[in-house]
């Protein structure tokens, strides 16, 4: 696999450069010797331990190559992603098929901002791609030295200072046909000052072969700036995403992810923040619910680089079935980030004896004044509150549903749009097997 | 309508109660007074159909028939409602959307339409009134950051919302002062109807004083060891249970 991804590379080295420039090439191929040098990191690797790729490897899976014929066999339409779409909003919308950009079923936009496909930018903007591509992934481990290397398509959104969007972006990457696909997708993100902007997206397979994308985010946020991304990671069974998304903040910007895990095989995220300017905040909301053979892997980082930055995190897990959760949470305070506000809490319910959950708190901390908190928890339903609700009359299944949306409420409460949190909610219910619909 | 028949309970093989006899009639309302420990809060428990308990003997029958083998939420469903000593603090569920939950599905086992949305309104509208309940309360997660006081009042509007026809009230008084004790006790009394009764767990005659009981009983260390009427109450607030810790030594 090693192998007929490099050979893709060095194969398609000079269509890189003729399609953007040298001075990216000069990324892509710094990012490949390092990619070939270390290989897919095994068990072995502290970071992968309880998260093996190997399972996800064993597949032949075809490449998608940017240069390669498009293959309209089997155009997909509107109608087939239709229900992926979270329609109720009204949002540009920026389609990916097998990594490629479909223009057929975007709606992206250049009036005052720019929202559309990197694959468009390499050249067109050139002068905002390089000095940010491959900025904050540069030290990152081999599979986003492998995206670096590869990836040429994804969401690409530029707001110039002091601009809000006039509405939420939806990024859609779609995997399709009857081979197994592996494909890199890549984003970046660049907020202006003051500007602000709000990201729903979804990585989704359309086939029941495997499929497994590999996505690496890049965002650079100006001072003041907003950002409001929700991750919606909902796949099928036969799916893996491994995602690593790496958020810059300047001076008293603020960012807020979601990440809604509720299925697909393998999920493995990387959320990373540099606070790099002081009065930044950074807030980071998760949701897994997993059952089945699911593994869903959360890997957290947040560096305090400068004073009076705040970090709160929230992460929430369910597990049934035989799945296997992984939480791991790093906040490194440096030494001249006095006045650190960090806080970060993992709490999951175990609901079967054979799931099971990794969770790791790990704080570096070089500076004396500031504040910093972390929990972890793992338990079963409360058997008291079960009853309690039992005895008003509810089923054992909708009462057991409901103090599980219960214990989820703090990941999903600070989603704005009240049709997304229906959504969400109805998305829980079907994972629990309950009509939610009557209680929330 | 409730009978209880030399009912045994207990827990890890620990036995808690042991040889409870208690009929309770229609329109009747029952104190239960007792110390603490004594298994107040388990007889409440084992009734609604907590599963912790293991019932080593005797039986529990209501109208008629054994419910020992019914699961909690069966139990709501025939009118058995118990207004617990500990309510328990769920976040993200409001109190409104619980009530509804609990009013349709028991709607539903019994085979009725449920209720629409205006239906419902205006009878919570009504019970809020009754209990001098602010409109705030049903948006609120239920129970969470709720008073001790809040608390119980929720009880008795959702049993007021519910309308069972056997209300086990488990110290529903501690924690009220007196003008929320008037308030629960006008809620229960509202209530109170020849098709219905109570069974009222209290420490206090306080409580009493403002829901009249037909009979008192004491429980102590698993059994009732004495019942009268209302003036058993009234002993009992004078000269506490001391003399009945001796009599039964
Ligand atoms: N779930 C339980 N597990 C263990 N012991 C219990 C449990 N429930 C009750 N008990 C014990 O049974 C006895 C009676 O308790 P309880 O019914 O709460 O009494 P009361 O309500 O009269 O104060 C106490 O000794 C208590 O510790
Ligand atoms: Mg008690």
């Amino acid at each position: 696999m090693k192998e007929r991804l490099a050979a893709s590379y060095w194969l398609h080295e000079s269509h890189y450069t003729a399609l953007s420039s040298p001075t990216v090439t000069e990324r892509r191929r710094a990012a490949m010797e390092r990619f070939e040098a270390e290989g897919f990191p095994t068990v072995r690797h502290e970071d992968w331990k309880y998260t093996p790729l190997k399972k996800i490897l064993k597949e032949d899976y075809a490449l998608s190559s940017p240069f390669s014929a498009q293959d309209d066999a089997e155009p997909i339409e509107f109608k087939d992603i239709k229900r992926y779409l979270v329609n109720d909003i009204d949002c540009y919308r920026v389609v990916f098929i097998n990594g490629r950009y479909s223009a057929w079923l975007s709606e992206t936009t250049h009036q005052g901002f720019d929202v559309c496909t990197l694959g468009s930018a390499w050249k067109k903007y050139k002068d905002q791609v390089e000095p940010h591509f491959g900025r904050l992934t540069e030290t990152l481990g081999a599979t986003v030295q492998l995206n670096t290397a590869l990836a040429w398509d994804g969401l690409y959104v530029r707001v110039p200072d002091h601009v809000t969007l006039d509405k939420p972006i939806q990024a859609l990457y779609f995997t399709t046909g009857d081979q197994p696909m592996f494909t890199q997708t890549r984003s970046l993100i660049l907020l202006g000052e003051g500007a602000k902007a709000e990201i729903i997206e979804r990585h989704q397979s359309l086939t029941s072969s495997a499929s497994w994308t590999n996505a690496v985010d890049e965002v650079f946020m100006g001072a003041q700036s907003h950002l409001h991304w929700v991750k919606l990671q909902h796949d099928e069974a036969s799916a893996a995403l491994t995602q690593h998304s790496v958020i810059e903040q300047k001076r008293d910007s603020h960012a807020t992810v979601h990440t809604i895990s509720t299925d697909g095989k393998f999920l493995r995220n990387n959320l990373d923040f540099k606070l790099t300017e002081p009065g930044a905040e950074s807030r980071m909301f998760g949701l897994s619910l997993a059952d089945g053979q699911q593994l869903v892997d959360h890997h957290t980082r947040v560096d305090h680089l400068a004073p009076h930055c705040t970090s709160r995190e929230n992460y929430k897990g369910i597990f049934d079935g035989q799945s296997n959760g992984v939480f791991n949470g790093q906040i490194h305070v440096h030494v001249d980030a006095q006045k650190t506000l960090a806080f970060q809490e993992n709490d999951n319910l175990i609901l079967s004896e054979k799931a099971s959950i990794d969770t790791k708190p790990q704080l570096e901390i070089f500076a004396d004044d500031v504040k910093c908190s972390h929990g972890c928890t793992v338990g079963q339903l409360d058997e008291d509150a079960l009853f309690y609700l039992r005895a008003r009359g509810i089923q054992r299944k909708e009462a057991q549903a409901l103090l599980m949306l219960a214990f989820a409420h703090d990941a999903v409460a600070d989603i704005q749009h009240p049709s997304l949190q229906a959504k969400l909610h109805r998305l829980i219910g079907n994972k629990l097997g309950v009509d939610m619909s009557a209680v929330v | 309508m409730l009978e209880i028949v030399n009912l045994h309970a207990s827990v890890d093989g620990q036995p808690i109660l042991k040889g409870i006899n208690l009929r309770i009639g229609a329109g009747e309302v029952h104190a239960i007074m007792g110390p603490n420990g004594s298994g107040k809060s388990t007889l409440s428990n084992v009734i609604a159909g907590r599963e912790d308990y293991e019932i080593t003997e005797g039986d529990i029958r209501f109208h008629g028939e054994s419910i020992l083998e019914l699961a909690p939420e069966e139990r709501a469903h025939l009118g058995v409602f118990l207004s617990f000593q500990y309510p328990v603090e769920i976040p993200g569920v409001t109190v409104s959307n619980f009530i509804k939950t609990a009013i349709n599905e028991s709607k539903k086992a019994r085979g009725e339409e449920p209720l629409d949305a205006s239906s419902m309104l205006k009878k919570m509208r009504e019970k809020m009134d009754l209990l001098e309940m602010d409109k705030g309360f049903l948006s609120r997660s239920l129970n969470e950051g709720f008073s001790g006081g809040e608390k119980k009042r929720n009880e008795i509007f959702q049993m007021a919302m519910l309308e069972p026809t056997l209300a086990i009230l488990d110290e529903t008084d501690s924690g009220l002062d007196i003008d929320a004790l008037r308030i629960v006790a006008n809620g229960v009394n509202a209530l109170r109807s020849p098709q219905n009764a109570f069974m009222v767990i209290t420490h206090y005659q306080r409580l009493l004083d403002h829901i009249v009981p037909d009979y008192v009983h004491v429980l102590f260390k698993g059994k009732i060891v004495k019942s009268g009427d209302k003036s058993l109450a009234l002993d009992l607030e004078e000269r506490g249970y001391d003399w009945i810790k001796k009599e039964q030594e």
